[in-house]
């Protein structure tokens, strides 16, 4: 009997030691690749062993949808990786924790929210670029497209595929991003001439360039990150970063508004801007928040940072639904793009 | 003793007996799983429908400005932005109905406005919950807010919640949502057309032929149900896509599109309608054959005026289950649809891509008619089925003829040809390193952890989702159809109860998912809590299979003689007994059936779980759709095939265990 409540009471004791290591647990909402998590969450722990992160990872769509629907009862402390264009629809909801992370002022200016203290700060950037298909250019006849407008030759009829911007975060930032550069008339007539080329809109903004990897369709409307790992996989394929310019989105972190975690969501978003995260973003992504942290990354383009355009991200996330009604309206209602 | 002839069977016993305990008890299992129910499908379809007719609308009398002159000075004139509006008429009426996303610029009831001007702007709300933007700033309240020209451009209102049906209004004016209903009626008839007479025609082949290899024809028949419905679809891009195996076999068409659709959709849904129709060539009566030999009919002849009609009532079933599945289906045209747009990617392309929640309840409200009227007719329809093999029926035996037997095998041939290649062809892919430039056997594909869609973990997650559908679903189910077919009188109960029970048929996966999110997702709903778990991912596919496992089972229970209870009651045995000791046992090989039928859809189905799975719940099926989403097309196939052989693996093991269990509970139906 003595014995059997030592037992329960060691048991017990154990219990409170194991709390003590993971002190807080954090509900983390992210859009990061899978293969990039468990690396994020190591890192963090080498320096804050003490908070626990449970992953809730989806595509950016999807996590975007998850956090709106949740929007009365949010489930997440802290968005660690989702696009800046969702953050901002959620800062407008007023689901934001507004919080000027430690060292904030360390960031290039362009990666953190303009409002003071701001809502997030940016991680690393996600640059749009073209994925090209060398073999099967080279079966049809034909040359790397240089320029954005160079898409809307009629030589690449039914040779480009890009994401349906109503679907896909990478397919929006195209086109926010050609309405920037070319105006609101010049971006629509632009996109009325490429739609012309188009063979189908994809779902997703990876696919594109997974398509042309596979020669399905020998040029990709993606985003460089998407390239360079097709191009280390084997595929055929050249990025091209279009002369005019190139749209960009980046990842960001925020606090949920109301977390019970307050502190260890400061915590970590202390972390998530410090010059070792930053140091781990670079691992995949080419452009990083933290000026001169960023390493050539394996089959990125060079001139990728001076290519990326001045992103108005408030001018996307304002007119977001009025560009997408008019894109759908142009280009989602003719049944099936021939090719 | 009273003569009971078919045409007035009697619904209730003729002595009304006094309720016993067990009755009592009986009544409260009916209403327990009523309740079960009404919780899992009647509320979270309500939630939706309240959803698609919450309408978001700007209103313009929240908000008053009042304007400097070029000095700065305000002269404290208050301007309200509907009067502003009234007078300039800016701002359209019909642009007034928006989205819970919607967001207003005020600059055009300022026709001289420049952001360049030194003109100063105050704004406020005329209530406490008025809710407007400067940049990204949310700001409410009736607080005055003093901005420059060049601010004021950058204020947008936000819109208020309110009711009516101006969400259906925007849905019919938007030709492309619209045309969505032209694509899936016209998709969803050409591939009833075409399943029904392909499923016909073989499944006349193998009831009406001496040919052989007939058991191989059933099994290959069978094999597409226990693949998820996108799968053809990838398999249909590696066959006729532009770098595909046999592309020129589309003669320039594109595969991506209608005929990606109808030839993925015949695929998919060929096992349904083959063994509905078997099931109605296999009660002929052979003396109408003697009488149409004997009275010298063509065979021609006798096709049409002796098979064919006694065939109808299965030819019509077939055709409604056909159309159902197919213009629900969600996979496949996600998969190979490219921009032919269907209903039910409407409403994921609304909800995950836009967040448009109100309008994905809008898409799913049109979704539900043409399913609903669908089940409505083949409800008749089934009512209209008289018992056509009587006791005097001799059943068919057909007669060797080597020409049709040929012939007859040679076209199941092709058919079988088609399923395996479609088959064949997605384990090929699977084994490929790199279509079309490395075209070395690897396992690269399978290693699922590093990419999008859960990962292996994603596969344990279904199997574990199937075992729990199948386990529980069965119960709930079995025990549903017990108390439904052998509890005495109480119609109304009864009457609810079959009604709710036969509801699922008529609502698309799509449907019942997004209705769990409104219902479930609401923080004052006190289930809220098995929202993100694998509780609601069970909850949700036993709902979904519901219909057709209650139909089994209350087949399988009316076969069992009312007896048996009087008998039970005589001898004061409480029901529970009787239902351990003797239902159970009998109905044993129906039991099994349900289990396993739940097991092979909680494996493949997407549609019902897309918007509710979470990451430590993910599954395989949506790993499949989430892997060629992101163009890892390859490893899609490969765990598409996996599930494939895992459903293989689960029939075998239920036919071993059956013929198990028959042989130790069936041996009363030997003599």
């Amino acid at each position: 009997m003595l014995q059997l409540k030592k037992l329960a009471l060691t048991a017990i004791a154990g219990l409170f030691v194991a709390n003590s290591v993971a002190a807080a647990e954090l509900t983390v909402y992210t859009a990061v690749e899978a293969e990039d998590l468990k690396r994020y969450a190591e890192e963090f722990n080498k320096a804050h062993p003490d908070i626990k992160i449970n992953w809730v990872r989806d595509s950016t769509g999807i996590i975007t949808a998850k956090l709106l629907a949740e929007k009365n009862n949010p489930q997440a402390d802290v968005i660690w990786g989702l696009a800046a264009t969702s953050l901002l629809l959620m800062k407008s909801e007023g689901m934001l924790e507004p919080y000027a992370p430690k060292g904030v002022e360390n960031l290039d200016k362009k990666f953190i929210d303009k409002s003071t203290p701001p809502t997030w700060t940016g991680m690393d950037a996600w640059v749009a670029s073209v994925c090209f298909n060398t073999v099967e250019a080279e079966k049809l006849g034909l040359k790397a497209p240089k320029t954005w407008k160079d898409l809307t030759k009629p030589e690449y009829k039914g040779h480009v595929i890009m994401p349906n911007p109503n679907s896909s975060g990478t397919g929006f930032l195209d086109v926010s991003s050609w309405l920037q550069m070319f105006g609101e008339e010049g971006g629509w007539q632009y996109m009325d001439a490429l739609h012309e080329n188009i063979a189908r809109y994809t779902h997703s903004g990876s696919k594109p360039c997974k398509l042309a990897a596979a020669g399905e369709i020998p040029i990709g409307v993606s985003f460089a990150f998407r390239g360079a790992k097709s191009k280390a996989d084997g595929a055929p394929l050249e990025i091209i970063v279009p002369e005019e310019g190139v749209g960009w989105d980046m990842e960001a972190t925020a606090i949920v508004a109301g977390t019970d975690n307050l502190d260890a969501a400061k915590t970590l978003v202390d972390w998530s801007i410090t010059k070792e995260a930053n140091e781990m973003y670079n691992t995949g992504y080419a452009v990083v928040a933290y000026p001169g942290v960023a390493k050539p990354v394996k089959f990125f383009p060079d001139n990728l940072l001076e290519k990326m355009i001045d992103n108005d991200f408030e001018f996307a996330a304002n007119n977001r639904k009025a560009i997408l009604e008019e894109w759908q309206k142009r280009y989602d209602s003719k049944s099936e793009a021939k090719s | 003793m009273s003569v009971t002839t078919p045409d007035s069977l009697p619904n209730e016993r003729p002595v009304k007996l006094k309720l016993g305990r067990d009755d009592l008890m009986m009544r409260g299992f009916i209403l327990v799983i009523a309740l079960y129910l009404i919780i899992t499908l009647a509320f979270p379809l309500y939630a939706m429908l309240s959803k698609a007719f919450s309408t978001f609308q700007f209103d313009l009398s929240q908000i008053e400005f009042q304007v400097s002159d070029e000095s700065g000075k305000f002269d404290g004139t208050i301007l309200s932005a509907a009067a502003l509006n009234e007078q300039l008429n800016a701002i359209p009426e019909d642009e007034m109905a928006t989205s819970s996303d919607g967001r207003l610029s005020l600059t055009p009831l300022f026709p001289d406005f420049s952001f360049r001007s030194p003109v100063l702007y105050k704004i406020r709300g005329t209530t406490e919950d008025v809710v407007y933007l400067i940049g990204s700033d949310r700001v409410s309240g009736t607080d005055w807010r003093e901005v420059d020209s060049n601010t004021f451009r950058r204020i947008v209102l936000r819109p208020v919640q309110s009711f009516g049906l101006s969400n259906f209004t925007t849905y019919f004016s938007t030709p492309s949502l619209f045309r969505s209903i032209e694509n899936s009626l016209f998709i969803s008839i050409v591939s009833t057309i075409v399943t029904v007479s392909l499923a016909f025609a073989f499944a006349y082949a193998l009831s009406r032929s001496c040919m052989r290899l007939k058991g191989v024809f059933r099994l290959i028949a069978m094999a597409p149900i226990l693949v998820p419905s996108l799968l053809p679809g990838i398999a249909l891009v590696y066959l006729f896509g532009i770098q595909g195996m046999l592309k020129e076999g589309m003669m320039g068409e594109s595969i991506y599109g209608p005929y990606g659709i109808v030839l993925g959709s015949i695929f998919f849904t060929f096992p349904h309608a083959f063994i509905i129709i078997t099931t109605a060539l296999a009660i002929s009566d052979a003396r109408l054959y003697e009488a149409a030999v004997s009275l010298r009919a063509s065979p021609w002849k006798t096709f049409w005026t002796v098979t064919i009609p006694g065939a109808r009532y299965g030819l019509i079933s077939a055709a409604f289950v056909v159309f159902n599945l197919v213009i629900t289906d969600f996979g496949l045209p996600k998969v190979i649809g490219g921009q032919y747009n269907m209903l039910a990617v409407d409403i994921y392309k609304q909800v995950i891509g836009q967040q448009n929640f109100e309008m994905g309840a809008v898409v799913s409200v049109v979704l539900l008619m043409p399913a609903f009227i669908a089940f409505a007719v083949d409800r008749q329809v089934q009512k209209k089925q008289v018992a056509l093999l009587s006791a005097r029926s001799v059943v068919f035996e057909p007669n060797p003829d080597r020409k049709f037997d040929r012939i007859c095998f040679t076209y199941c041939s092709l058919v079988a040809i088609f399923i395996v290649g479609i088959l064949g062809v997605c384990q090929f892919a699977a084994l490929i390193k790199f279509w079309p430039y490395d075209l070395s056997l690897s396992l690269k594909n399978y290693n699922f952890d590093v990419m999008d869609g859960g990962g292996w973990e994603a596969y344990g997650n279904s199997i574990k989702l199937g075992l729990l559908t199948a386990f529980f679903g069965t119960i709930v189910v079995f025990i549903g159809a017990y108390m439904v077919d052998k509890t005495r009188s109480f119609r109304a109960g009864r009457g609810l109860f079959q009604f709710l029970a036969m509801l699922p048929m008529a609502i698309p996966g799509m449907v019942l998912g997004l209705a769990y999110i409104f219902f479930f997702n609401d923080p004052n709903n006190p289930l809220n809590a098995i929202y993100g778990t694998m509780a609601i991912l069970v909850i949700v596919t036993i709902t979904h299979f519901y219909t057709v496992s209650h139909l089994t089972a209350v087949t399988a229970l009316k076969q069992m003689d009312g007896e048996f209870e009087s008998v039970a009651s005589s001898l004061k045995q409480p029901f529970y007994k009787l239902f351990t000791r003797v239902t159970v046992p009998v109905c044993m090989p129906a039991i099994l059936d349900i289990a396993i039928y739940l097991f092979v859809n909680a494996m493949t189905t997407v549609s019902a779980v897309v918007f509710l799975y979470s990451t430590d719940t993910a599954l395989a099926s949506i790993a499949v759709l989430n892997m060629d989403d992101a163009g890892d097309v390859a490893p899609a196939a490969a765990m598409g095939m996996m599930i494939f052989y895992t459903n293989a693996a689960a029939r075998i093991i239920h036919l071993a265990v059956s013929k198990g269990i028959l042989k130790r509970t069936q041996a009363w139906r030997l003599r």
